[in-house]
């Protein structure tokens, strides 16, 4: 390929294929193939339907993979596309069922009802709309979303190249390359506003604009993919739904500030993606769109991927770039910043996987187009991956100012079983707790930092009234705790403090002085630290004390766990009127603690119950109590 | 310098030098290498890092230097069957570590730990990204998604033997 025009001839060509207009009576079945839908099951169901049309020898129906759909609850998830006809969503479906959606819906066009979508969705009280759906479009937690990010996921089957073209890709790259100056396209993205999704919010344009005037014999693009964040999966899906618009992105970084080579730092915890990386950048160099002299323009440029191994730190990105040298990954001092000194030592713009993933759109649509989503000062989009206590747990793409209520209950659908919601998550181990008095925030990095989080890099994680608090707080300290890296003391030791203090309230042996002391190393620990990991770490904590300081005191001073979580605080009871005396708890008891006789209520000697919940577990009758 | 290791895995160290060889001209290439050394042997044992030394001229110390700092690469030998217990932070709020408490009452060993018969190796991994099924228990390539802790003797059987 070497003119725009024989993209576009291509793009006419793979429309044509995608959309099966040359073929009669054409049927599109695609089946969620990322990791959620692969772990769901979703393999043998793509096998079932695939040999199902082979045997038959229907040239009319095609059976692709493709990315991540977006409601992990419901994988594996089966869409099928009939022109002219709304697309039906089929949920939790196995080879059975995929079976008999191939007999009544594809054979005989009669979409079975009870697997689709409709079946399972929760309505909102508000909803007067009675009707059975059976298209994911038509459900709650699409309505309120935005996909531009993720606009491909769960739609094209990321390993064909042609689908992606079909859908304006690589149009960007064409149009960059031959009708502007590397000056247009950074102006292009300072006046988009895009602002970088892995959680700081530096202003990707700016970033650009720091490193472009540097003068060196070798510059580098990389894409920072290794998504450490717990409960964070937004920059998997893109890799594994859309591996090509990282590509065609970091190409059009690479040309506007100079860059021919490229390198994805991706984890190594995540194979799939690294597989349709590996399969996209091959298509992508046979097309001639990586390489030598891309549309003719005289611009070179090849990317290589790197994996990481299991090193959270590398996320941060001089750490990164020391690992891709070959080095531990320690966090360095700035100033000299990447665009100056990054990458052996030459200038380098590092941007995170969603960050590009939203840049060939604002190049081929404009920047006017992107800024009108979002808020002011926070343009565009943001994906979140919603997990934890929450119905419908899945990735979401809202724009930015959207609320949490608005993510949390009419696209997530609330906790589950009717339990209290308690707090949000957010940032990850360097974001904070949010309280229900905060649902109302519109979501942008400045009021979500101002509310005592952080954006991060989308993470959400709901909890409802059976998660303690402290406890949360100690798990992302004994988090932070194993990933720093040792360089900095106050993180290393500080974090290390932070968690023994933790410890010793979660097991009910605090004092009020411990949370004083808390607070006065979580101060030490964020300034004394070079990097993001130790400047950040403490922040779960402060954010947890601030809000929720009335779990802390119930820990220190009642010697209680409020939300029963903590065991050394809790006290194990028979209710005598529950016990049917089968004696099953004294049986299982470790210590012998329980005593009893046959068919009459049994008794925990508190004095030597280990609290090991044993008890709590076997009996069939709820005569356990635990307070 | 050669000892009884270095004898029995002598195609495992060459499939590790034509490896060599492929990358040795470029840059940074420790991590890569390492992981395909991990991969052939299984671990890093210290024959293989002074191996890997003398073929790439990288100081030795600085090879251990990053072995031990990445949790990937492990010294020692593990089991015939990794499990993992995601303790990620949405499989942590759903009960992930009753999971993990579960397993290692029943393999009798503490985490990060590989049981006396070298059949089981239990870690605690970082998040795997399906957060959706949480919590997520993972036996070699096998998922366990939403995973209960009673669960967990009868999976156990299916890999005793």
């Amino acid at each position: 390929m070497k003119t725009l025009d024989n993209l576009k001839e291509i793009r006419e060509e793979s429309v044509t294929n995608l959309e099966m207009k040359d073929v009669d009576n054409a049927i599109r079945v695609v089946v969620g193939l990322a990791t959620c839908g692969i772990s769901a099951g979703a393999k043998p169901v793509l096998k079932t339907l695939a040999e199902e049309a082979e045997i038959r020898n229907m040239k009319n129906v095609q059976v692709v993979q493709t990315g991540c759909i977006g409601m992990c609850t419901y994988e594996p998830i089966v869409e099928v596309y009939v022109p002219n006809h709304e697309k039906v969503t089929y949920i939790h479906v196995n080879s059975e069922k995929a079976m008999k959606i191939f007999e009544e819906h594809i054979l005989n066009g009669n979409i079975v009802e009870e697997y689709t979508i409709g079946s399972a969705e929760v309505k909102s009280k508000e909803s007067k709309d009675e009707e059975e759906h059976t298209s994911l479009m038509d459900v709650q937690f699409y309505k309120k979303q935005k996909r531009v990010a993720l606009r491909n996921c769960g739609i094209i089957n990321p390993e064909n190249i042609y689908e992606y073209i079909a859908t304006d890709g690589y149009m960007a790259l064409g149009k960059v390359l031959t009708e502007m100056t590397p000056d247009d396209v950074i102006k292009v993205m300072k006046d988009a506003g895009l602002r970088g999704r892995g959680g700081a919010g530096f202003p990707t344009g700016m970033k650009w604009s720091f490193a472009a005037p540097n003068k060196a014999d070798q510059k580098y693009i990389i894409c920072n993919a290794d998504e450490g964040d717990p409960g964070a999966f937004m920059d998997r899906s893109v890799l594994e739904g859309d591996p090509h618009a990282v590509l065609e992105a970091m190409a059009i970084a690479g040309y506007a500030i100079g860059a021919t080579k490229g390198f994805i730092y991706v984890r190594a915890e995540y194979p799939v993606a690294v597989q349709r990386l590996h399969i996209a950048i091959d298509q992508a160099r046979e097309l001639g769109l990586l390489g030598k002299n891309i549309f003719n323009s005289g611009f070179d440029f090849d990317i290589e991927t790197r994996l990481g191994a299991g090193a959270f730190v590398c996320g941060e990105e001089t750490a990164l770039m020391q690992s891709i040298e070959g080095k531990r990954g320690m966090s360095r001092i700035k100033p000299p910043f990447p665009a100056n000194k990054g990458l052996w030592g030459k200038p380098t713009v590092i941007n995170n996987v969603e960050t590009l993933a939203n840049i060939p759109q604002i190049l081929y649509h404009g920047a006017e187009w992107f800024k009108s989503f979002g808020t002011a000062k926070s343009s565009g989009t943001k994906v979140f991956a919603l997990g934890g206590k929450i119905t419908n747990t899945g990735l979401v793409e809202v724009p930015m100012g959207t609320t949490l209520r608005e993510v949390i209950y009419d696209i997530g659908g609330g906790c589950p079983n009717g339990k209290a919601f308690k707090a949000v998550q957010t940032g990850g181990p360097s974001g904070g707790c949010l309280t229900k008095d905060h649902l109302d925030i519109p979501i942008d990095y400045e009021n979500l930092t101002a509310a005592g989080s952080m954006m991060g890099s989308g993470g959400m994680i709901v909890m409802d009234e059976d998660n303690c608090m402290v406890d949360i707080a100690r798990f992302f300290l004994e988090f932070t705790v194993d990933e720093s890296c040792g360089k900095c003391t106050p993180c290393r030791v500080g974090t290390k403090r932070m968690l023994g203090i933790l410890e010793k309230i979660t097991q009910g042996n605090g004092t009020m002085e411990d949370l004083e002391e808390l607070e006065t190393l979580a101060t030490s620990v964020k300034d004394g630290s070079l990097c993001g990991l130790g400047q950040t770490a403490p922040n779960p904590v402060l954010s947890t004390l601030k809000y929720f300081k009335d779990e802390y005191i119930a820990h220190i001073v009642d010697k209680k766990c409020p939300a029963k979580h903590c065991k050394p605080l809790l006290t194990f009871e028979i209710n005598k009127d529950k016990c049917t005396g089968c004696t099953l708890c004294a049986r299982k008891c470790p210590v012998n603690a329980i005593e009893g006789t046959v068919k009459n209520p049994h008794v925990i000697s508190q004095e030597l119950c280990i609290k090991c919940g044993n008890c709590f577990s076997v009996c069939r009758f709820g005569a356990v109590e635990k307070n | 310098m050669q000892n009884e290791f270095v004898e029995a895995r002598k195609s495992e160290f060459e499939e590790l030098k034509q490896y060599i060889d492929t990358v040795k001209n470029s840059q940074g290439i420790l991590m890569q290498t390492l992981q395909k050394a991990q991969d052939i042997f299984g671990y890093l044992p210290l024959e293989v890092q002074q191996f890997i030394a003398d073929e790439t001229n990288i100081p030795l110390a600085d090879i251990y230097g990053v072995v031990t700092f990445y949790t990937q690469f492990t010294v020692e030998e593990k089991g015939k069957h990794k499990i993992g217990v995601c303790l990620g932070t949405a499989c942590y709020v759903k009960g992930s570590q009753e999971i993990m408490d579960k397993l290692s009452e029943e393999l009798n060993i503490k985490v990060g730990t590989t049981t006396d018969d070298k059949m089981f190796t239990l870690e605690a991994t970082r998040c795997l990204g399906c957060c959706g099924l949480a919590p997520v228990m993972i036996i070699d390539e096998d998922v366990y998604p939403k995973m209960e802790a009673k669960r967990v003797p009868e999976i156990l059987k299916k890999y005793s033997n």
